[in-house]
């Protein structure tokens, strides 16, 4: 049967071509691979292959043809000795137009016929919906999108287990809570391994893992040679497979050798495979300043994967949320980054006594009530939040300090709701300030709740610069309390 | 290429004089398929064959997007891997996928229709040609980013381990990814905890535009790659099925036995660009076209079915209409199917519990 040979789009962009040579002649035979003819783009030659069987019957674009349209009939390829009408064959496989006249691109484009015309791009402007007063509906079932913010996750409904009456709390390092918290998990699930550098046998590069290889034996508390992207993508591989691995970094600052793995293979996967394929795996491991180590030890990492769809981000301060969260994260489908911070590691808070402590991930904490001012902080942040509140309260200033725990899913419904309350707002965090969370905060809060506030946001960051080592200009780059202190008393007009 | 040697009694490759003990260079007489073998590596050829060439047109007519990496040429590599592979085994690869993606079990409409961006694709139309997946035939894609699915593939073999599972991991990379530096990290965790994974390098000899001596020291070594680790490799004939299954049999059962993972050089050739808007200009017309007549995967099969009088001309073309026509249906529906509802913009983004 005859078949129409239309002028190929060789490149997603290319809307006309020059037919520059052709490579049979009119009654030659023709096979599926044989290259018929040589089409020039502005950028290349390409070669036209058939995929007919038969004969070229007919040319109907002459080699050196100019602003050939994609799409436009070239030539005829039939059985040998078919006959066949011309007009009609190409009639019924529309249009005869070959050459645009003055070679318009616009026109060309439109009259592609199989190519369909990209609709113009929808601007999408969040809507102004400030929460409730009960702003409970703000928070979704199991963190749904939400379209109207174009965030893809929300703070889900559940909030913090109560305690039953008269639970008991012990005072606990977030070191230990966080082992406990790995033990547990491996006690109650199988599938659940550690593997990391120095885990093992060492015990953990700051003693997280203790005790675990006793426990749990090589098989599940596993050495890697020191590897990041290798290991890293080994861990996604294994959680494909239906395992959750808790991967280690000893720092984030190596986790970023392994970001491509973290971000392209992890955090993407369910969403590229339409939902086939899940990735069950926690990456944990200190994150930020510690002390003293200078430039390439001392990175924040909390906005990097903030940013990312795919990934949950999970920063604790106290003990029991560590406990509490990082029980979540391995249990949870999804990649989750969980922030530790190697100074907080030996912080002790009190953690409560309970069968199975799991907190909810998205959801953030009133961790000081207060009615004059909000700040807003996660992980150390969280250190000179507490302590400017102490200050504040000196001075007669009621401050409301939330911390918030997750940064992926961010529970913005509990940061406007102390907004409503303040009517005033700070951000403290350990993050440099381009881009950051408080960015962000400023950003939701600015589209949701503007009309609530009675001054701008400010916010407290390290300073952008590389972290230097000296002593002095160590504590300079990082937030302080008094800068935080400061910062309150501004959008109070009480400085 | 090195040179090759007959190989022994069994069909196995006499390893070369060069090279070390447990490496091998290519075997000219892989052991004889059955007519069974030959007719199924004939079909599954040309389905892969059949499917890209279409896939091609409708690059042409603009119903496929983006980037668009065919196999035509490479079709023995993964039809022979997939011969000897049993059904619990894993398979995993780079971008260049529909072929392992269809030899997998994935319906050619769903393939198809994934290509052109439709909800009925196999990625719901949002993966797209290098994000393809088909779980329950053991196939994890599909992956974009030149060797991430070398570690990928290794923790695949991880967790077979890990579980006491009868399974292995066939894990294919080109010969442009045998440099990146995640190959060796996957390499050294693998060989150190002795992991059943198969690592197939499909060698097509070209990175993109880069002829593979431009880019790679010891170019004619890649089955050599794991020897600073202790795993052992064998180059093979990847344009013959029969070589392809041979070598795939013998390093699945090397692995599984618990001896560590394997490295399969597979020298191969594609013949089209690297993808669709690459005009191919590294090389010239006469040597695509001297592979074609000389080497051609399919070629070999139909002349051995031929001679051995197990299928006339007219068997193999019914075979090759039937191909047809299961392609042909695949692009009527794929043209014709449904764009993905717009609610789909937000799924999957996460997992739910």
């Amino acid at each position: 049967m005859a078949v129409v040979v239309r002028m190929p789009a060789l490149s997603p962009t290319m809307t006309e071509g020059t037919l520059a040579k052709w490579l049979k002649t009119e009654g030659e035979t023709v096979s599926p691979g044989d290259i018929i003819a040589e089409v020039e783009t502005d950028k290349a030659v390409m070669e036209l292959e058939t995929d007919e069987e038969g004969v070229l019957a007919k040319i109907l674009v002459p080699e050196g043809t100019a602003n050939v349209q994609v799409g436009a009939p070239i030539a005829v390829i039939a059985d040998e000795g078919e006959e066949f009408d011309l007009d009609a064959l190409l009639t019924e496989n529309g249009g005869t137009a070959a050459v645009s006249e003055t070679a318009p691109a616009e026109e060309a484009a439109q009259s592609t016929p199989a190519a369909e015309a990209p609709a113009a791009p929808a601007v999408h402007i969040a809507a102004p919906t400030p929460a409730d007063e009960d702003d409970e509906d703000a928070y979704a079932l199991n963190g749904a999108p939400d379209p109207a913010r174009n965030l893809s996750i929300t703070p889900p409904a559940r909030s913090d287990p109560e305690l039953p009456e008269g639970t008991e709390f012990v005072e606990q390092t977030v070191r230990e809570a966080l082992r406990d918290a790995m033990a547990e998990e491996m006690r109650r699930d199988e599938r659940v391994f550690l593997m990391g550098e120095e885990v093992g046998e060492y015990q953990g590069a700051y003693k997280v893992s203790q005790g675990l290889l006793d426990e749990f034996g090589p098989k599940r508390v596993v050495d890697t040679p020191i590897t990041e992207y290798g290991f890293a993508g080994l861990g996604i591989g294994a959680a494909f497979a239906g395992l959750r691995p808790i991967v280690e970094f000893m720092t984030f600052n190596f986790a970023m050798q392994a970001i491509d793995a973290i971000i392209n293979s992890a955090a993407k996967q369910h969403y590229m495979s339409g939902g086939e394929v899940q990735v069950p795996i926690v990456f944990r491991g200190p994150n930020g300043a510690a002390a003293r180590v200078a430039g390439q030890h001392s990175q924040d990492y909390s906005a990097w994967y903030a940013h990312i769809p795919g990934l949950k981000v999970v920063i604790p301060y106290t003990a029991a949320d560590a406990k509490g969260l990082l029980k979540a994260a391995i249990r949870d489908p999804n990649p989750v980054i969980f922030l530790e911070n190697e100074i907080l590691y030996g912080h002790s808070f009190p953690v409560p006594q309970v069968e199975d402590w799991v907190l909810p991930i998205g959801r953030a904490r009133i961790a000081r009530a207060g009615t004059d001012v909000t700040i807003v902080s996660y992980g150390m942040g969280m250190h000179y939040a507490m302590q400017a509140a102490d200050a504040l309260e000196q001075e007669g200033i009621s401050a409301e300090v939330i911390d918030l725990r997750s940064l992926r899913p961010l529970d913005m419904p509990s940061v406007i709701r102390s907004l409503k309350k303040t009517n005033r707002l700070i951000t403290v965090e350990e993050a440099w300030p381009a881009c950051s969370i408080g960015a962000e905060i400023c950003r939701r809060v600015m589209a949701e709740a503007f009309d609530w506030l009675d001054a701008p946001v400010l916010t407290v960051n390290a300073k952008d610069v590389v972290m230097p080592y000296a002593a002095n200009l160590e504590k300079m780059a990082l937030p302080s309390v008094e800068e935080v202190v400061a910062a309150a008393k501004h959008v109070l007009y009480r400085d | 290429m090195v040179a090759s040697k007959s190989g022994n009694k069994n069909g196995n490759p006499d390893t070369t004089s060069d090279a070390k003990e447990g490496y091998a260079a290519r075997a000219n007489h892989p052991p004889a398929f059955s007519k069974e073998e030959e007719l199924r590596a004939l079909r599954d050829m040309l389905l892969i064959r059949r499917f890209e060439e279409k896939a091609g047109q409708l690059y042409g007519m603009g119903h496929i997007g983006g980037f668009l990496h065919l196999y035509i040429g490479q079709e023995a590599v993964a039809t022979g891997v997939f011969m000897a592979r049993r059904e619990q085994d894993d398979v995993i690869t780079s971008y260049r996928c529909h072929a392992q993606e269809l030899l997998a079990g994935a319906d050619p409409k769903a393939v198809m229709a994934e290509l052109t961006g439709r909800a009925a694709g196999v990625s719901k139309g949002k993966g797209g040609s290098m994000h393809m997946f088909h779980v329950a035939g053991h196939f994890w894609g599909g992956h974009g980013i030149v060797g991430a699915q070398v570690p990928l593939g290794t923790g695949l073999a991880f967790a077979a381990k890990y579980n006491g599972e009868d399974r292995a991991c066939f894990t294919f990379f080109g010969e442009g990814a045998a440099n990146q530096g995640q190959v060796y990290e996957a390499f050294n965790m693998a060989a150190l905890w002795k992991l059943p994974v198969v690592y197939v390098i499909e060698n097509n000899r070209y990175a993109m535009g880069t002829e593979i001596h431009r880019a790679t020291a010891k170019a004619e070594e890649l089955f050599m790659r794991g020897a600073a680790f202790g795993i052992p490799g064998e180059q093979v004939d990847g344009m013959d099925v029969r070589a392809v299954k041979d070598a795939a049999e013998r390093a699945l059962q090397h692995v599984l036995s618990g001896k560590g993972p394997f490295v399969l050089e597979m020298q191969t050739y594609r013949y089209r660009g690297h993808s669709m808007s690459d005009p191919a200009k590294y090389r010239s017309r006469e040597e695509v076209q001297k592979m074609r007549e000389e080497r051609d995967p399919i070629e070999q099969v139909k002349r051995r079915l031929l001679e051995a009088g197990w299928a006339t001309e007219d068997d193999i073309k019914a075979v090759d209409a039937d191909v047809r026509k299961l392609v042909a249906e695949a692009a009527d529906f794929a043209t014709s199917a449904e764009q993905p509802p717009e609610e789909e913009l937000w799924r999957d983004v996460y997992a739910e519990y």
